[in-house]
């Protein structure tokens, strides 16, 4: 029989994930601290208006792009949070969350032999899909001295005749890193220099806990030349909902709706209606979890510095990204032992790129009272590490 | 800052003030003054606990009873009211707006109990025109809070 598979596909790594969630699905009293998805529940408003879509029996396809009414409010959205102006009829797609607009966009924007920088640590879709997309990914490790941020000096160097787009992924998953406005001022001075384009992918982007969050697309030149990825799953909790959207030039947005309108057709309908809900009376909602993530986000920074972990103080999302360096261990040993001997699960930060190796990934996505519990386990974990080491 | 404490400690008062100085990246120090002044100023004005009664072996029986009463010459309800929330039977006083006046919450041991003060108390005060007692028969929600137990996570135990 001839091989079935595609070669792309299969060269492919499985996410490092795998491992533990296997682990930890078996265990009993396991404490996981490694979700990537919000703890609250859609708020219920917007679950209600899911509900009565469903009543009202609005269970058919919509247009491609999504509903026009749910065009028309993400447009004020983006205005009025963001200072990004998109026409809702050609530039902007509603799409099967986040990550379809991803792919989407690198398979509408790359031609074999392309390059595409993606800094690292980051989600881990990036890669496999600019690799099926035919194009080949360039890694730009960042730095835990820059607090994980990219620097114009970073990125110049990665830059070569086939670079094409730079993946911008902030708020970060997994560092919690931010880029503030003059940090992205410099960034989009060096893309415009290159003639680059932009990916940048703000599924966080209300997620922010320093300053407001700045899309690069909103900065001089730098609109013609973005695809900015957002969607309803971290701002909204809505993650199960599966509803993202893209925004961009309509010279790039028309050839990704081609993509979606063979691939997909259109995003869930019942979704599309409770994202309209979120648009118009959802800011409030928003605006309660972001203060008690940066209420949480307080605490673990503060309980790090009190078990003397190293760790840079995360100003975006939900995750905090400590260093186990001094261990002399590997993320996915130390992991390893923390899930065996005090039963709690968080990400070894290898699973989202090489340089995360000597550093966790812990969601803060909990309860107040599941973190204390986590982190008594963690301490309990770590003195026992030292106190071995000091003994050998 | 005040209202970053209220509603933090509206939901759970008993949260340890160096925890609480932490989570909303204030100094200890302010946080127990403010919480002083507030406690002086009748802004705060107790802590208690929510109960659900129903899973204990005390009975409890709590009734909101609508009152209809005629205002008082240069008092307006305010004397009529008080003379009610002196009562220490007497759970919540609160002046409404629509059909009747005075909304009174009520908790008694009995039914007997509830009817007593009612025939006995509140109808025979000179201002209470009439009174409607509503039983309540069960609590879904109280003070914001869901009274069934939470429940369970769900969500993947990892995702990336």
């Amino acid at each position: 029989m001839r091989n079935p598979l595609n070669e792309k596909i299969t060269t492919i790594k499985p996410s490092g994930i795998r491992k533990f969630f296997d682990i930890v699905s078996e265990m009993e009293d396991a404490i996981s601290l490694g979700v990537g998805e919000p703890d609250f529940d859609t708020p219920w408003h917007i679950r209600d208006e899911g509900i009565y879509t469903l009543e009202k029996g609005r269970t058919f396809y919509t247009s491609n792009a999504g509903l026009k009414e749910l065009r028309i409010e993400i447009a004020k959205y983006l205005d009025r949070r963001f200072h990004l102006q998109y026409d809702p009829l050609n530039e902007i797609l509603i799409t099967v969350g986040g990550s379809e607009g991803i792919d989407n966009a690198f398979r509408a924007m790359i031609d074999p032999g392309d390059e595409v920088l993606i800094p690292q640590p980051s989600y881990v879709s990036y890669g496999p899909c600019c690799v099926l997309a035919g194009g080949v990914p360039v890694i730009i490790e960042l730095q835990e001295k820059d607090q994980f941020r990219l620097t114009p000096e970073a990125l110049e160097a990665a830059i070569t005749p086939k670079t094409k787009i730079l993946v911008l992924p902030f708020p970060n998953n997994p560092t919690g890193a931010v880029m503030e406005k003059s940090d992205l001022e410099a960034i989009a001075e060096v893309v415009i220099k290159h003639d680059l384009f932009v990916l940048s992918d703000e599924i966080y982007a209300e997620l922010c806990y320093l300053e407001e969050h700045t899309s690069i697309a909103s900065l001089p030149g730098m609109r013609e030349r973005t695809i900015v990825i957002n969607g309803f799953s971290k701002s909204h909790a809505m993650t199960g909902w599966r509803l993202g959207y893209a925004c961009g030039p309509k010279v790039i947005m028309d050839q990704i709706l081609k993509i979606h309108q063979f691939a997909i057709m259109c995003a869930p309908t019942n979704s599309q209606y409770a994202a309209v809900e979120a648009m118009r009376n959802g800011d409030e909602d928003v605006a309660m979890m972001r203060e008690q993530y940066n209420q949480r986000r307080r605490f673990l920074v503060h309980e790090f510095e009190r078990m003397g972990l190293q760790c840079f103080e995360p100003f975006g999302a939900f995750y905090i990204f400590p260093s186990i360096k001094e261990f002399g261990m590997s993320s996915d040993e130390f992991a390893t032992r923390l899930l065996q001997e005090e039963k709690v699960a968080v990400v070894p930060g290898t699973a989202f790129g090489d340089c995360g190796e000597g550093f966790l990934r812990i969601s803060y996505a909990y309860s107040l009272d599941n973190l204390k519990v986590a982190l008594g386990r963690l301490e309990k974990f770590i003195t026992r590490l030292r106190a071995e080491a000091k003994q050998a | 800052m005040r209202e970053k404490i209220l509603t933090f400690i509206e939901k759970n008062s008993r949260v340890d003030l160096r925890d609480l100085a932490v989570l909303l990246g204030v100094d200890e120090q302010m946080v127990v003054n403010e919480l002083e002044a507030m406690e002086a100023e009748h802004v705060i004005c107790g802590y208690h606990t929510l109960i659900d009664w129903d899973k204990t072996d005390v009975e409890k029986v709590t009734a909101m009873i609508e009152v209809r009463v005629t205002p008082q010459r240069d008092m307006g309800f305010d004397k009529v009211a008080e003379r009610i929330y002196n009562y220490p039977e007497v759970n919540s006083v609160y002046l409404i707006s629509g059909g009747f006046d005075l909304m009174v919450t009520l908790e008694g041991k009995t039914l007997r109990d509830i009817s007593t003060f009612v025939t006995d108390k509140l109808s025979t005060l000179d201002s209470v025109l009439s009174t409607k007692t509503n039983f309540i028969l069960k609590k879904y929600k109280d003070h914001g809070t869901v009274m069934a137990e939470a429940p369970k996570d769900e969500r993947m135990l990892m995702t990336p």
